[in-house]
């Protein structure tokens, strides 16, 4: 384990390497259509329209209140959208009945800002809760499970905690693990390095990277962190609050070195990383 | 020339030059102190040109610019010229800002028409009503799952808001259960006494305490203790998103959070107004014996002779009732709760009133069919 209690790249079981998995952007994870949300009939986001290959890194970026929470929340069914569609690989989820809707939500888990523990619930529990509702394991078996995804974010050790015990990092770090405990194929990460010292933040970026390359796991992260955003992102959305929508799709060294629009070179080229890359 | 005023009073003195006015500005400028007033120091005059200088000025803050902005708002009004030449460019910078600020600023106009108003105020009515029903039929749904498979309650969550509900609620529910008891047979004492009938407050304090009294104290008690808890925690679960996290997963919060809760209160409610009845009768009899001079015993024996088992049926019938409704209550306002510190305690307060309307409605409506009924 390192200093920081995360886990050595490959030192934890699960994490092992063993990929056999390969990256296909070009087949669709998620494919969002003509999507307008908002909120109490004010329009946030009009008509967006894009796709997440599987296994890719995607990040939704984007200055304060352009929409980027909104369309997480819309994505994974917080909220309904006012019009549009979502499809989680190949299949409609925005439109989807209850149980096709309760049928795809375990194929995907998220990882709220605040970590969104239970706080009436230990770290064990709150791992344990999603296998609970959505397996046959024993009481052992998903013990046993809560102990490895626990440990797999460099939380052995701590399965008996309440979160009122831990600290803000290890609480996005239990989060994650409880947003993994059904083996997701999408990971959803709304503003993961919010409030994190750089170096935990970093640290939960390489668990990031570990999750997609060790499981092919497809990800999609909210954030305006630029360093997170130059170290993962395979590929990014900008969202604009006065244009109510996307204005640029791209890698982000592409979009910070050769972007038409002034505003998205003006929100990338803040960037230490950038500079140094 | 006077150098800089580091310390005194912050002054300004409008000296006559030709073709204006040379406002000089000398002393410490903070806002926590007095500052002097432009049209004092104006007076009468209307010159054509006003020049600020603030060589003599020691330190300043935002009380100099607010000084300045006044005369530069005067020069613009009154068509003088307003030459700023002699302020450091510091000073002209923030006065600049000052002014872009005050140009830029709107009132905020959140009045609305008498129109409008009504026409929220439905909206929000049938946005609130529709929550409601869903609320309940969720519940009915899941009460259904439940009954269904009752392995998979959370069994575990239950007994602790049975114990947070219903045990740890006793003390307060014997010390007003005790007074309520104490009260009526006192008041019934006064009365009963002047017709030799002191034994019949047993028959008044027995009767009313089980039929009444007793379940309505216990979950007036409960609607404020354990309906405020139910809507704060659940109020700020919302305002953490840890309800979203369980809807993210598909788990409904209903039957997570709002059943465990609701069984809880429904069981524990008659247990606390037998409990209730039982105490209250105590009251009575401590008022009996230590002031109308009865034996604990005859009163006893009076209180088991009018006092009947449909009588205590009613009463926990009731209470049954009374309990789901504070539960309700409480869940549904912790649901619909704001997601801010002062959206918590709106559902707590909000938890404690809506229980308690509750709670009276349904014992006036109780009231009535018990009578139609003959109970």
């Amino acid at each position: 384990m390192s200093e920081t209690g995360f886990p050595a790249p490959g030192s934890v079981p699960g994490f092992g390497g063993q990929a056999n998995w390969r990256p296909n952007f070009a087949e669709p994870a998620i494919e969002v259509a003509g999507l307008s949300a908002g909120y109490g009939g004010e329009v946030v986001l009009r008509d967006v329209s894009f796709t997440v290959g599987r296994s890719e890194i995607f990040f939704i970026i984007g200055g304060s209140g352009c929409g980027k929470s909104t369309l997480l929340r819309n994505l994974v069914g917080l909220n309904v959208p006012m019009s549009g569609t979502v499809s989680f690989l190949g299949r409609p989820f925005s439109q989807a009945d209850a149980a096709s809707r309760r049928a795809m939500l375990k194929t995907f888990g998220m990882l709220f800002q605040s970590g969104a523990l239970w706080s009436s619930l230990s770290l064990r529990e709150n791992v344990a809760l999603p296998l609970e509702e959505y397996t046959t394991l024993s009481r052992r078996e998903i013990n046993e499970i809560a102990t490895l995804k626990l440990g797999q974010v460099g939380l052995a050790g701590f399965e008996d905690y309440f979160p009122a015990e831990i600290s803000g990092g290890m609480k996005k770090r239990a989060g994650l693990a409880r947003a993994l405990a059904l083996d997701p194929e999408i990971v959803f990460f709304d503003e993961p390095s919010a409030g994190l010292d750089p170096v935990t933040s970093r640290k939960l970026d390489e668990l990031i990277l570990q999750i997609r390359d060790n499981f092919g796991t497809t990800i999609v992260v909210v954030s305006h962190e630029l360093a997170s955003i130059f170290a993962l992102a395979d590929r990014v959305i900008m969202l604009d609050r006065t244009e109510q929508g996307i204005i640029a799709t791209g890698t982000p060294h592409d979009l910070a070195r050769n972007s038409p629009d002034p505003r998205v070179v003006e929100f990338l080229r803040r960037s230490d990383g950038h500079k140094r890359s | 020339m006077p150098g800089r005023q580091e310390t005194g009073e912050a002054q300004a003195t409008a000296l006559e030059r030709e073709g204006g006015l040379e406002l000089v500005l000398a002393g410490v400028w903070q806002i926590t102190a007095p500052r002097p007033s432009w049209t004092q120091v104006l007076g009468d005059r209307k010159p054509a040109r006003v020049r600020p200088q603030v060589d003599e000025v020691g330190k300043w803050d935002t009380s100099l610019l607010l000084f300045l902005f006044e005369v530069q708002e005067w020069c613009r009004r009154t068509g003088a010229t307003w030459d700023s030449a002699a302020l450091p460019e510091r000073i002209a910078v923030l006065l600049q800002q000052f002014v872009k600020a005050h140009e830029k600023s709107e009132p905020h106009d959140r009045s609305d028409s008498f129109l409008t108003s009504v026409g929220r105020t439905t909206i929000d009515t049938w946005v609130r009503a529709r929550s409601a029903s869903t609320f309940l039929g969720e519940s009915v749904i899941g009460l259904v799952k439940l009954l269904r498979a009752p392995r998979r309650f959370r069994w575990r969550d239950c007994l602790h808001e049975m114990q947070l509900c219903g045990a740890m609620a006793l003390p307060i529910v014997s010390l007003i259960s005790f007074l309520v008891g104490l009260i009526m047979a006192y008041q019934a004492a006064v009365q009963l006494r002047q017709f030799g009938a002191d034994i019949y407050v047993a028959d008044l304090v027995g009767l009313s305490v089980v039929r009444e009294m007793g379940p309505l104290m216990a979950a007036i008690i409960l609607a404020g203790r354990t309906g405020a808890a139910f809507a704060a925690t659940l109020a700020n679960m919302k305002a953490n998103d840890e309800v979203d996290a369980l809807e993210s997963l598909g788990i409904s919060p209903v039957q997570f959070l709002v059943l465990p809760r609701l069984i809880a209160l429904a069981v524990m409610m008659p247990l606390l107004a037998l409990y209730s009845n039982g105490v209250g009768i105590l009251g009575g009899m401590a008022v009996a014996a230590g002031v109308l001079e009865i034996p604990p015993s005859a009163y006893w024996i009076e209180t088991q002779s009018i006092v009947d088992l449909s009588d205590v049926n009613s009463g926990l019938l009731k209470s049954v009732a009374f309990g789901v409704l504070i539960g309700l209550s409480g869940c549904l306002r912790g649901l619909q709760a704001e997601r801010s510190a002062a959206g918590v305690g709106q559902a707590a307060t909000s938890a404690v009133v809506t229980g308690i309307l509750l709670i009276i409605v349904a014992d006036a409506l109780f009231a009535v069919v018990f009578n139609i009924l003959g109970w």
